[in-house]
């Protein structure tokens, strides 16, 4: 019987556990701020987040790094669950989709790249 | 005088010799607080129906023959009380999920064997130790790392409780991964790397997803999942060091 | 002896069999909140990317109900996940001893949930401080 041949797994699912435990850890606190605090003004006045407070954030190198690497990580994370989670339901999983579905993380990415750096 | 208890225990019966699909079949069976469900089913076979054919053989859940579905769960028939049972009013019996039915509550158990056997599960000692060496020695630190996985009794409740095999039936499965573990894990042994090639497959610990019911229902506290999912950190070691380390002969 | 016909079930609605499988189907179901979520900061990013007028629309749209009702849904997502996720944290990790005896997986866990509380406080304190 001939050995199995290695998976690449492991490449994808270091990513997938860096983006579990770092939206494990940030996740819950970063939606709550930006997705329910500021909006309503509970905790946070009507100015909070406006352009001009997040432009000036923004042209820090490490927020740029920062921002990048939460997208990043949350779509790795996001999308390797994702098609295991169509593999559960009985999606049979091709070879093209693990492919779409890194592809569209790291495409993600590059496009948060280019964002970031595009911002002065 | 107390009047006798009685439970309904339906059983899914198949007879490949003229059966073309599962049909199920229910019995009344008296019963006292003391009796497993294997007991509620030899009753059957010795009172009610002899042709129903089911496994057993120790009766105290060191054997590991009598595993079977009960109300959906995988369970050992000797470890499971049907006083504890009536709450749930009928008692549904079927064979382990995700095996072929070979008849009624037995099922054909190759395909477990056959990947028992893949994962080398013996010690496969260094090239240097001969005999003459004498006994090993191990500490209880030592002993502690492997003892827990060393327990399984091959009862395959694991593999019926784990729907990665179900889906796919070329996953090696939670108890052959945990006897992989249990010789990786004994000082004794030094041939983690003649399994690493088993580990690093889509069929290795790749093809688990910490559903980890698997955990759940192993009557021996075993812990399939984490033998399982602490290699997938050394597997991914072994995918990345695979270029710096000068041992690295693995071609996969 | 020939070999009988064997019967093979099938494993349609696999998941709905136990209430372990739902939960842990519920616990993968995560990933869509996660993704909108990324897609959201990309999003915003981009909105940013793109000047004031683009920005200020976008941070405005944040506050209607259908966003609102979004996020609570993606936050839940994301609690659900960070729970589940410090659960199973223990099965990847090789034993850990503390003075010679074993480190229980319960404790692993609650470490993890410390962690996650901690890292929300920092969290809101930073956003307190830098969202001002």
């Amino acid at each position: 019987m001939t050995a199995p041949k290695r998976s690449n797994k492991p490449i994808f699912w270091a990513l997938f556990g860096g983006g579990g435990m770092l939206s494990a850890l940030i996740g819950p606190a970063l939606v709550l701020v930006t997705g329910l605090l500021v909006p309503l003004g509970l905790g946070f006045g009507p100015q909070s987040m406006n352009y001009e407070q997040v432009h000036a954030l923004m042209t820090s190198p490490l927020l740029k790094l920062a921002l990048v690497v939460v997208i990043s990580l949350f779509l790795f994370h996001g999308f390797h669950r994702l098609y295991h989670t169509l593999h559960d339901l009985g999606v049979h999983i091709t070879p093209g989709i693990k492919a779409l579905c890194h592809g569209l993380a790291a495409l993600g990415t590059l496009v948060a790249i280019a964002l970031v750096v595009s911002i002065h | 005088m107390t009047a006798e208890r009685r439970i309904s225990i339906e059983c899914q019966r198949y007879n490949p010799e003229q059966d073309t699909e599962p049909h199920y079949q229910t019995y009344e069976v008296p019963f006292t607080d003391d009796m497993s469900v294997l007991q509620g089913l030899q009753y059957i076979k010795d009172h009610l129906d002899g042709s129903l054919t089911f496994r057993w053989s120790c009766r105290m859940a060191i054997c590991g023959s009598c595993g079977i579905m009960i109300n959906g769960v995988p369970s050992l028939g000797c470890h499971t009380f049907l006083r504890d049972l009536v709450s749930q009013g009928k008692v549904r019996v079927e064979p382990l999920t995700h095996f072929p039915i070979q008849r009624d509550l037995a099922i054909d158990q190759t395909d477990f064997l056959r990947k028992l056997e893949s994962v080398k599960p013996y010690i496969i000692p260094a090239k240097d130790v001969t005999p003459a060496d004498g006994a090993y020695r191990q500490t209880p630190l030592q002993i502690d790392e492997y003892y827990q996985f060393s327990e399984c009794i091959n009862c395959l409740l694991c593999y019926a409780a784990c729907p990665q095999y179900g889906l796919n039936p070329q996953f090696t499965g939670p108890a052959a991964l945990t006897l992989l573990h249990r010789y990786n894990a004994d000082s004794r042994d030094a041939g983690t790397a003649e399994r690493m090639a088993i580990i690093n497959g889509e069929n290795g610990v790749w093809g688990c997803t910490l559903v980890s019911y698997c955990s759940e229902v192993c009557p021996k506290h075993v812990d399939p999942a984490r033998a399982i999912n602490q290699n997938k950190i050394n597997s991914t070691k072994d995918y990345f060091l695979r270029f710096i380390s000068p041992r690295g002969a693995d071609k996969g | 002896m020939t070999a009988k016909r064997t019967y093979m079930r099938p494993m349609t609605n696999w998941w709905q069999r136990l209430p372990f499988y739902k939960r842990y189907l519920w616990r993968e179901a995560t990933c869509f909140g996660v993704i909108a979520y990324a897609l959201v900061l990309l999003t915003g990013l981009w909105r940013l990317s793109q000047g004031a007028e683009a920005f200020t629309a976008w941070r405005a749209a944040l506050a209607s109900p259908l966003s609102l009702l979004i996020h609570v849904a993606i936050l839940a997502a994301f609690v659900f996940h960070s729970w589940t996720w410090f659960e199973v944290m223990p099965k990847t990790m090789p034993f850990i001893r503390v003075g010679g005896k074993r480190v229980a997986d319960d404790t692993i866990v609650r470490s993890g949930v410390t962690a996650a509380v901690v890292a929300t406080v920092v969290v809101l304190v930073l956003a307190a401080w830098g969202l001002k």
